[in-house]
């Protein structure tokens, strides 16, 4: 039967990927000396599954670097083999290795044979090792027998027939195996007949009806092989006595079979499986090479709950529908009591709406357990590399956040664990100096905070170290001398650009161009990242994200006719302009003094070009906003609602506008910019160039304007 | 036609069996592992059961037992699905009480041909 496989291919790729994550998260609570049987035999299962489909659905690299992977693993699982750090550490370079094979495949690009080679050809070493408590299972063994059977296979040509006697053990029926089914695979290879002797049965009384008493004498008649005939009684050649023997051309075919007869012919039984396992593969290999493998899948896995709770929802809208469509289609006057249920209806509307919404942007959201299941391998590497002994705890992994935001939040997150573990947690030598536990914590946690989602990697290492951050910036000129920071500023400074206090700078953290990247890339997705720090006892890294890109919380503003909608999460404050504090500057840059701070004015009227109703700043309000770490205050003539609005892309719809991020449609209709801040700010550039220089001008002649 | 209880942890495997056995004519059930496959069952017979040897809950070798203490379930072909061409794990599954075996990889020419051995 012909059998496309590439249907199941696909499904054998994507249950290794997770057979290897079982594998890695394992192999990472493996404890040394005295490792949890059932953990072991998970990761055996797991990579017994992988090289079990390998040669079925035609993968043989993988069939041959698993095995000696599994033959290591039945030795750890039989206790026969210490659970020792280099054979862990070769483990789970072998499942990289796994994970580049079943990627290459999925991309169709040639696998790595030579790294493969590599690891293998370590593992074979480990196993010949010393370590190793009794030898390897003799798997080599095997090759010997098939080749005594193919000698007498060969003999057979000359072979008429068998004869052959068969003595059922009288539990034999007990194992499902029928004697007239293999007489008729008998029969299928030749000419059979056959002899029932009936001499061992029991008397009635003694008669046990399940048991067999009674045993055949068989001569088959042809161009049969004695693997032919031993396959037949494969299965039972434990169950039975079976001696074979040759009928040569010539020889009387009536010559009967010693019931005497031994048991020695059976012994290479056993081989015929050896040869079976040979020849199998490359039938598989054949029916398997017919396509390569599909495309990489750009589909999200949808708990088919969450589908259900969709059709129920659009089931309510359909009814509100049409309820609602009664009401406004009869011909009869609007009657009181008919306007109270239409606004009935429309209340139902609006909550249907409501919902619908909600779950189908929860169509969209995964568990953050996707991005964090990286880490455990990603801390144990690095503890190893940096010879620092790290335990990781996950919390809310169960945690849902938006498909995009997740997959843009992964790069950040790992370069702030990385950060963690580099600079925060210290040498086992210095943590027990300074009283600690020798192994540091790092934790990470996802919890759901009002509308946002809440991720925090804490640490127990030696927390920020102020003043050589404070000096690092003065030294990098973030900071002149002598300036006085709160703690929270301080701790802000290591997200500028160009900051590393590392001493040593590693190729674990680089070189401080990281922590700004991370802040631009969690802005960019409408987060913000912050830090708090405690000398000696920790930091806490608190990154705050929206649950979904598709809705953004937004503050209306209102500029002269127009409306524009600011991103919630960049408005630091709103305030009353006072006049005394407004310092015009050179030209036409405007700077407003907020507490001890010199903030640009940026008229919203003049960026847009628009009308406003108030052109004098104290008559309005200024808005301070904070884009790409700086702030700016942005003038308005009013705020309106605060309200969630829905994104739509101005660039599809139209083109890339500098300053707008999108647009979104009123409850009236009307199209309302989304205003990109950081795009704002570069857009006055020019004009905060003067603002700038005369900034620094102040900074070195003391306060000028007071 | 004759019905045939698939015992598998591997969805790749446990598709392509079905799917093979399914193109051939037989009723087909499928089990995830040993305990599913128990329930299943001890809910009704069938004329075959296929299961492999490694899975989490209730291996293979444990599931043939247990079947084996089933009434309905004394005679009933049983084989088990190995990798380990080694031998111990087919002896295993002997003593247990099963059938017989197939050795993996199997192409679905030969897992037909094999379970055709033991369906009457």
């Amino acid at each position: 039967m012909a059998l496309d496989m590439e249907k199941f291919r696909q499904t054998y790729i994507e249950e290794s990927f997770e057979g290897l994550d079982v594998m890695e998260q394992g192999l990472l609570e493996l404890e040394f000396g005295d490792p949890d049987i059932e953990e072991i035999n998970t990761i055996f299962r797991a990579a017994h599954s992988i090289k079990g489909g390998s040669g079925t659905f035609g993968f043989d690299e993988v069939t041959s670097f698993t095995h000696v992977l599994e033959t290591l693993l039945d030795e750890m699982r039989s206790l026969t083999r210490n659970v020792s750090d280099e054979a862990v550490n070769l483990l789970l370079e072998s499942v990289d290795i796994l994970r580049d094979m079943f990627t290459a495949w999925q991309e169709k690009e040639p696998v790595d044979k030579v790294r493969a080679a590599e690891v293998q050809a370590k593992l074979e070493a480990l196993m010949k090792g010393s370590s190793a408590v009794a030898p390897p299972p003799a798997v080599a063994e095997a090759p010997v027998a098939p080749d005594v059977s193919a000698q007498e296979g060969k003999d057979s040509s000359i072979v008429t027939g068998w004869k052959i006697q068969f003595i059922p053990h009288d539990h034999m029926l007990m194992t499902g195996n029928e004697p007239v089914r293999m007489f008729r695979e008998l029969e299928g290879l030749g000419e059979l007949s056959a002899v029932l002797n009936a001499d061992n049965l029991p008397k009635f009384d003694q008669l046990d009806p399940e048991a067999c008493y009674v045993f055949w004498n068989m001569t088959l008649i042809g161009d049969v092989s004695k693997d032919q005939v031993l396959e037949v009684f494969e299965w039972v050649d434990e169950d039975c006595e079976l001696n074979l023997e040759p009928i040569v051309s010539g020889a009387g075919v009536s010559q009967g079979v010693s019931s005497e007869g031994v048991v020695a012919e059976s012994s290479a039984a056993p081989s015929s499986v050896e040869t079976k396992a040979e020849v199998a593969p490359i039938v598989a290999r054949k029916a398997a090479r017919k396509k390569d493998t599909n495309k990489q899948m750009n589909s999200i896995r949808v708990d088919i709950d969450k589908i259900d709770i969709l059709i129920n929802m659009v089931g309510e809208l359909v009814i509100t529908q049409s309820m609602l469509s009664q009401i406004g289609g009869s011909d009869e006057e609007f009657t009181e009591d008919r306007i109270e249920r239409m606004t009935d209806g429309l209340d139902q509307l609006e909550r249907n709406t409501r919902e619908l919404q909600e779950s189908v942007m929860r169509i969209r959201m995964l568990p953050i357990s996707f991005v964090f299941s990286r880490f455990p391998r990603m801390v144990h590497d690095l503890g190893q590399k940096l010879e620092k002994k790290i335990e990781l705890k996950l919390y809310g992994e169960q945690t849902e956040m938006d498909k995009t935001v997740m997959e843009r939040i992964g790069d950040p997150l790992v370069h702030l664990v990385r950060n963690s573990i580099d600079h925060g947690i210290e040498r086992p030598a210095t943590r027990l100096a300074q009283g600690k536990p020798e192994s540091g914590v790092v934790e990470l946690d996802a919890y759901h905070q009002g509308g946002s989602i809440v991720i925090e990697i804490r640490d127990d290492g030696a927390g920020l170290n102020k003043e050589r951050i404070v000096a690092k910036a003065v030294e990098n000129g973030l900071l002149s001398e002598g300036e006085s920071l709160s703690d929270e500023e301080v701790n802000d400074l290591i997200f500028q650009a160009g900051f590393s206090t590392a001493e040593s700078l590693s190729d674990v953290s680089g070189r401080g161009v990281g922590m700004d990247v991370v802040r631009k890339n969690i802005k960019a997705l409408n987060g913000s990242v912050g830090v708090t720090s405690t000398q000696g006892k920790g930091s806490v890294f608190t990154i705050r994200l929206p649950l979904t890109l598709a809705i953004l919380d937004g503050q209306l503003i209102r500029v002269g006719e127009y409306i524009y909608i600011l991103p919630l999460v960049s408005i630091i404050e709103s305030i009353q302009v006072i006049q005394e504090h407004i310092n015009a500057i050179a030209g036409k840059a405007e700077l407003y003094k907020l507490r001890d701070e010199y903030i640009p004015i940026i008229r919203l009227y003049e960026t847009f070009n628009v009308t406003p109703d108030q052109a004098q700043l104290e008559d309005g309000l200024l808005v301070i906003v904070e884009g790409d770490g700086r702030k700016v205050g942005l003038f308005v003539d009013e705020l309106l609602g605060q309200q969630q609005v829905v994104i739509k892309s101005l660039k599809t719809n139209y083109r890339d506008v500098e300053g707008v991020s999108g647009a979104t449609i009123l409850g009236d209709g009307t199209v309302a910019l989304i205003l990109d801040v950081p795009g704002i700010i570069q857009f006055s550039q020019h004009r905060m160039a003067v603002v700038h220089a005369s900034l620094f001008q102040m900074g070195h002649e003391g306060d000028p304007l007071h | 036609m004759s019905s045939i209880l698939v015992v598998d942890d591997s969805i790749s495997m446990r598709q392509m069996i079905c799917f093979t056995l399914k193109g051939a004519g037989y009723e087909v059930e499928e089990g995830g592992d040993g305990v599913e496959a128990l329930e299943i069952a001890r809910g009704r017979t069938f004329d075959l059961v296929l299961t492999d040897v490694n899975m989490p809950n209730m291996d293979g070798i444990t599931l043939t037992r247990e079947l084996r203490t089933l009434p309905d379930y004394k005679f009933i072909p049983i084989l088990v699905l190995t990798t380990e061409s080694a031998g111990n794990k087919k002896q295993d599954g002997k003593g247990a009480g099963a059938t017989g075996w197939i050795v993996k990889p199997f192409s679905p020419d030969k897992l037909l041909s094999t379970i055709s051995k033991v369906l009457a």
